[in-house]
């Protein structure tokens, strides 16, 4: 029984620097394992730096969950531990070998395996650590017992990458991939897709599952408004999710016995000179991929849309579950009476700016603040752009003043940081409220331990 | 522009801190964010922010309150020469008003940003553009003959008592603009009540016209001179006596367009104000036991300072209620209150003023009872999962 939910409250921006739809092979000599996209993991090493590896050898472990452990996604030799202040482990770097060389996992139909067989596999392999959990979006925990799990078929978020073009030709990898997932919870499998855009027969055709339709604005595609729409979190649930090309890697690991980590990723942004979808592997180095390609030097690399993703250096490397990089302009001058002037080529939620007489205009954005800090002053906003069912103006005192019974109970285990994003966006005081909830967070998941 | 920024960038290094002259740093800040929008970008959380600021957002409501500002110049002026029997044409009428109100908003500017400068730099922030609004907004509901003096102390106490006590812009509880009117309203009764305050130059008593009446439309309808109102027509256009910026519901309702049209403010608390106003009025209407409640209810809504309160008081977003529920019980309790306040109490003749403060502080138990429904059925949700 499949469900069609629409979006009302969100918003779209229309950004420069879409991807085209051709797909090449990026040549990146180097790879890396980055702790820090993993909340709440406390890396223990397992190498050190000379050693060589297999796609899929082991490379750390999570300190206060022992059998979850990270592996790499090409073989090579760890080349470089990077580490920052306090000697928190930022990056584990791997030069890839020219051929990747897998460990072997064996293969296997997961119709025939049991529940726990499927998860012995999927730990074993690193595997494991693509499928995350809702409350908290940490890495899933393999005693818990998920109500339902939820596989993402679209992203909403700005030029962000088509998930169709993504997983072309993977149809019978990722339905393989369903068929082990379906395993691991005693209640659905949710597929949420699109029909506004370009639709997926892999998605459409796939069995297991009960396939839902979101139609409306960003946040549309986020985890956090569909758990909300479909089957609203409850204080004590757990909701597993992941994204498709993790489905694929999951049924690669029964299909063909290894770690394939590959990845379709979309190059974009206004400062890009050629926007493209380019195929490598999880964490690879984005350096061959901006070389020459940068329209001006003075930018932002971001592994993940602009709302959400991770600032990186031009040599940084692809965060673990993103599925983007984006480029925009650095936004370090001045504006003289910016704040004043009509502003034709700004974009704004609000009609205060001249913009808002051309909806379907493009825009180029960059990373100024356009403000100054303050307090909360305008009420009534951040609900126009919140779809979930929540008041999110009194979750973010009741976070600020750290009252952890009221954020219970204005529904904090249903919500994450990107769901605040839009918020945070338009925040007319320019609060930096997805560090306020992930504080809550924070705070609540101490609490329960 | 490349000039100022040279001069702000040559004095930036003594205001900062351990240069010699770090007790003007936010003024300094005030007036460089006035000119340029800074270079900060983002750190934490999304790469990119909307390109709307404080300022941005502010400065819409000034620009809105504006027409009911000029009007009120011209209205001051023509009030003026009319009761002293003078016959001029529309620009002495105009300078007169304009040299009238220009010293008020000058005063109150000077004031009110001088304190929240100091307490800027006290609280190591940076200067709050609440004032903007604020500044603007108390000129415009005092009348024009207010002595300079008492809109000085008015506005240190609204902003001082009204705003700095609870931690500045967005921390208020009541409208620092009313606090000041209602501070004077108790504090001078004489020079803020009665029937000849509201006529530029008509207190000192020289050269009026025999037979002038300086009464607001509203005080003669408490004292039951129904029969002396002026025309509704007059009253919307607002050529009447009354604080300078209430008396015109047109050049209001200018204001109320370009606010509703930008987002700035809250349709649902101008429309549930309006919407409460015209019930009790019509209440009354039914009960009418004197003529004054039987006054056609929608002349409520053109009387006194009702329409002025509805867009520009009512709607401030930090006292009003936050939930978008709450905006409408919060705003039709508005438009009751001040009706009802309004013909009932003879104490006072105008019940708007006392109508949005008494609400200010309702509003946050409003705001409560809204979230907890939202709570109550997230409890529901979850009673429901554990029976299963």
């Amino acid at each position: 029984m499949s469900k069609e939910i629409k979006i009302k409250k969100g918003l779209n921006i229309n950004l420069f620097g879409e991807a085209e739809k051709t797909v090449f092979e990026l040549a990146a000599k180097q790879y890396a394992i980055k702790p820090t996209d993993f909340v709440g993991v406390f890396p223990k090493l397992l190498v050190k730096e000379g050693d060589v590896v297999k796609a899929g050898s082991p490379v750390f472990f999570d300190k206060y969950r022992e059998n979850i452990q990270f592996t790499a996604p090409v073989s090579g030799t760890i080349t470089e531990i990077k580490r920052g202040a306090k000697r928190v482990l930022q990056e584990i770097i791997i030069e890839a070998d020219e051929e990747i060389k897998y460990e072997s996992f064996g293969k296997a139909n997961p119709c025939d395996l049991k529940k726990e067989e499927i998860i012995e596999k999927l730990l074993k392999s690193g595997v494991w650590t693509l499928i995350q959990q809702r409350p908290y979006s940490i890495i899933a925990d393999p005693k818990a017992e998920p109500k339902a799990i939820f596989i993402l078929g679209f992203d909403s978020a700005p030029l962000a990458p088509d998930y169709d073009f993504l997983v072309h030709r993977h149809g019978e990898e990722f339905q393989t991939g369903l068929d082990a997932i379906a395993k691991l919870t005693l209640g659905k499998v949710h597929l949420n897709i699109n029909t506004d855009l370009p639709g997926s027969k892999v998605f459409t055709n796939s069995k297991n599952v009960q396939i839902n339709n979101f139609i409306g604005p960003h946040p549309a595609g986020n985890v956090g408004t569909q758990i909300n729409k479909l089957d609203p979190i409850n204080k004590g649930d757990i909701v597993w999710y992941l994204r498709p090309q993790e489905v694929i890697t999951i049924g690669k690991l029964f299909f063909e016995g290894k770690y394939d980590a590959s990845r379709v990723i979309a190059l974009t942004g206004s400062e890009i000179k050629k926007t493209t979808y380019y195929k490598t592997y999880i964490g690879a180095s984005i350096e061959a991929m901006i070389n020459d390609n940068l329209k001006q030097e003075n930018v932002r690399c971001i592994s993940g849309n602009v709302f959400t993703g991770t600032k990186i250096e031009k040599t940084g490397f692809l965060s673990f579950y993103d599925y983007q990089i984006t480029v925009i302009p650095e936004g370090d001058h001045y504006d003289f009476f910016g704040w004043l002037l009509p502003g034709l080529h700004k974009h704004s939620f609000y009609r205060t700016f001249i913009a808002w007489l051309t909806p379907k205009k493009k825009f180029k954005v960059h990373t100024n603040l356009n403000g100054g800090e303050r307090a909360f002053v305008m009420t009534g906003q951040f609900e126009k752009v919140f779809p979930l069912d929540i008041y999110p103006m009194q979750l973010l005192k009741a976070i600020i003043i750290e009252d952890i019974d009221a954020m219970e109970n204005l529904g904090i285990y249903e919500v994450d940081e990107e769901d605040f994003a839009l918020c945070e966006y338009i925040s007319t005081s320019k609060i930096n409220i997805q560090s306020i909830v992930r504080k809550g967070l924070d705070m609540i998941r101490k609490e329960m331990s | 522009m490349k000039a100022i920024r040279n001069i702000l960038d040559n004095i930036k290094p003594h205001v900062e801190k351990g240069g010699k002259f770090h007790f003007l740093r936010s003024t300094f800040d005030a007036v460089e964010t006035l000119f340029f929008v800074p270079n900060r970008v983002t750190m934490k959380g999304s790469h990119i922010r909307d390109s709307v600021d404080m300022k941005r957002t502010l400065i819409v409501v000034v620009f809105a309150l504006v027409p009911a500002l000029l009007f009120g110049m011209w209205n001051t002026g023509r009030l003026h020469f009319e009761a002293i029997g003078e016959i001029t044409t529309f620009w002495p009428t105009f300078w007169y008003g304009f040299f009238k109100i220009l010293p008020i908003i000058i005063v109150t500017y000077v004031v009110g940003l001088a304190i929240e400068i100091f307490f800027a730099q006290k609280r190591g922030h940076e200067v709050n553009e609440g004032f903007f609004v604020t500044g603007m907004l108390i000129p415009l509901i005092l009348p024009a003959d207010v002595p300079l003096w008492m809109v000085a102390v008015a506005t240190a106490f609204a902003v001082i008592i009204g705003k700095e006590v609870f931690g500045g812009t967005g921390m208020n509880i009541m409208n620092p603009a009313l606090i000041a009117r209602a501070f004077l309203f108790f504090a001078y009764p004489s020079k803020m009540s009665g029937d000849i305050i509201w006529v530029s130059g008509m207190s000192k008593g020289e050269n009026i016209v025999d037979g002038f009446s300086g009464a607001t439309p509203l005080g003669d309808a408490l004292v039951g001179n129904l029969d002396k109102l002026p025309s509704p027509m007059e009253m919307i256009i607002g050529t009447i006596p009354g604080s300078v910026g209430e008396t015109s519901v047109i050049a209001i309702l200018i204001g109320a367009v370009i606010m509703l049209y930008t987002g700035v403010a809250s349709w649902r608390i101008m429309f549930s104000v309006i919407a409460g106003g015209l019930i009790m009025g019509l209440t009354f209407n039914i009960v009418a036991v004197n003529d004054y409640m039987a006054l056609p209810a929608w002349q409520h809504l053109v009387l006194g300072g009702f329409a002025f309160g509805a867009v520009f008081m009512a709607t401030d977003p930090v006292t009003a209620s936050q939930t978008n529920k709450g905006k409408y019980i919060y705003g039709f309790l508005i438009g009751l209150l001040a009706v009802l306040i309004r013909v009932v109490n003879p104490a006072y003749p105008e019940g708007m003023m006392l109508a949005i403060l008494l609400m200010n502080v309702f509003a946050p138990l409003i705001d409560h009872y809204v979230v907890e429904g939202n709570i109550k059925k997230r409890l529901k949700r979850l009673k429901i999962v554990q029976k299963i």
